[in-house]
């Protein structure tokens, strides 16, 4: 066992958990944080991606002690109150998601990929990244859709601040 | 996955001391290799060394002749380095096509080299560049140091602490990925060095993991051109062949990587 130090969604958290324990599941089971999902549990699907330190990374392929001291932030972590992230608003206006099960992983992803690229992604740079988030439901076309609204949407909010 | 014990030594020498305190131990770089085979349960480590917050594993410098990146570097970071993209701009592109963002933001280059996977894409630039692996211990040139599927010459408790790829006068990288697994399909590393020597090494091809491809060595040699390929026949003895594709399948890919990655040398 030993006790890791992690900023969650700007709350401080301290866990004694053993340390085999994955981030997805500090996340599912000590913080209650389900949004958050396991997929494939391979490191293939994308479905538990969150960001550590803003960077969008695979929870399931992450043990708690490696990101000792780190900053997480999950899908419940980026709306404020009940003003959605830009990018979960333009999921739900373009109907980029059925299921809604690969979604907590594709935000987290996107909003990532909207970040690293600003003014210059186009439709073939969102498709290339999204590599590593996999949707058994849309076939990918409205998420694509959804992103790139989303970064037009990420640029004016950003303009605003 | 079982239970185990996990370490974050401040050091490469800290390191290598608790190592020697737990013989069953695992060193953990990314861990985008070694965590999956533990959930696994195909690795039960009883303890897990992380070498991926070291400071001194952390870096890239290049001078007038080699680009050396230290092993605990990130693919992330490697893609954004303007010094390697400068120094040997495949290996960027290499890395640019390896996994998915989230496993280049956790990957390290280190942690490929010492797993070497047969389909992993590092292997083939150190072959083909015969880069120096540099250890805690010694230093290993590349034609020394891979040894058959997974396994290298790396003793249990060695660390790679970083790579050093000679800068060609030419180098080019061309991968059929899998579409699932991102892995190689086939992938092909060619170089001419400064000295004219031609080295083409294929990954994703061989049953015993990475190798060098004689026959196009030697047309390139005499012609650096994709064009000097047309006529060369690679045998499919010794490939591998899964339900992913035929080792015919995969000989004819190391000819057309091969003609892709020398269009695309820089």
């Amino acid at each position: 066992m030993s006790t890791v130090k992690l900023t969650v969604n700007g709350k401080s958290v301290s866990a004694t958990v053993e340390d085999r324990t994955l981030l997805v599941h500090l996340l599912r089971e000590n913080l209650n944080l389900t949004g958050t999902h396991v997929g494939c549990d391979t490191s293939q699907c994308g479905a538990c991606i969150v960001h550590i330190d803003g960077k969008a990374v695979k929870s399931c392929t992450t043990l708690v002690g490696q990101i000792d001291g780190a900053n997480v932030t999950t899908i419940e972590g980026i709306a404020k109150g009940d003003q959605l992230h830009p990018m979960q608003a333009a999921f739900r206006d373009n109907h980029g998601l059925q299921c809604g099960y690969c979604t907590p992983g594709m935000i987290m992803s996107a909003i990532d990929i909207v970040n690293r690229h600003a003014s210059d992604l186009d439709e073939e740079t969102v498709r290339h990244e999204l590599e590593g988030n996999i949707c058994r439901c849309t076939g990918y076309h409205n998420i694509v859709k959804s992103v790139l609204d989303a970064a037009g949407r990420m640029k004016v909010a950003q303009a605003a601040e | 996955m079982y239970e185990t014990t996990y370490h974050r030594p401040a050091s490469i020498d800290e390191a290598a001391a608790l190592f020697a305190k737990h013989p069953d131990a695992k060193y953990l770089a990314g861990g985008h290799t070694l965590i999956p085979v533990m959930k696994q349960r195909l690795a039960a480590p009883s303890d897990v060394i992380d070498l991926a917050r070291i400071k001194d594993m952390i870096g890239i410098e290049a001078t007038a002749d080699a680009l050396i990146i230290k092993a605990a570097t990130t693919y992330y970071d490697i893609t954004q380095s303007a010094a390697a993209k400068k120094a040997i701009p495949a290996i960027v592109h290499l890395t640019s096509v390896l996994g998915d963002p989230a496993v280049r933001y956790r990957g390290t280059i280190g942690g490929s080299i010492a797993n070497n996977d047969p389909a992993a894409d590092y292997p083939a630039a150190v072959l083909a560049l015969n880069a120096t692996i540099k250890t805690n211990k010694r230093e290993i040139k590349g034609d020394d140091f891979f040894q058959g599927l997974f396994s290298t010459a790396l003793e249990d408790n060695e660390i790679i602490t970083s790579v050093s790829f000679p800068i060609p006068a030419k180098a080019g990288y061309a991968k059929m990925r899998h579409p699932a697994s991102r892995f190689a399909l086939t992938a092909v590393f060619v170089a001419q060095s400064k000295s004219g020597e031609v080295r083409v090494a294929a990954t994703g091809a061989s049953q015993s993991g990475v190798m060098r491809v004689p026959a196009i060595e030697a047309a390139l040699k005499a012609n650096w051109s994709a064009g000097a390929l047309d006529g060369v026949n690679i045998s499919a003895d010794g490939l591998m062949g899964d339900i992913h594709g035929s080792a015919e399948y995969r000989a004819n890919l190391i000819k057309v990587m091969a003609q892709r990655a020398v269009e695309a040398a820089s």
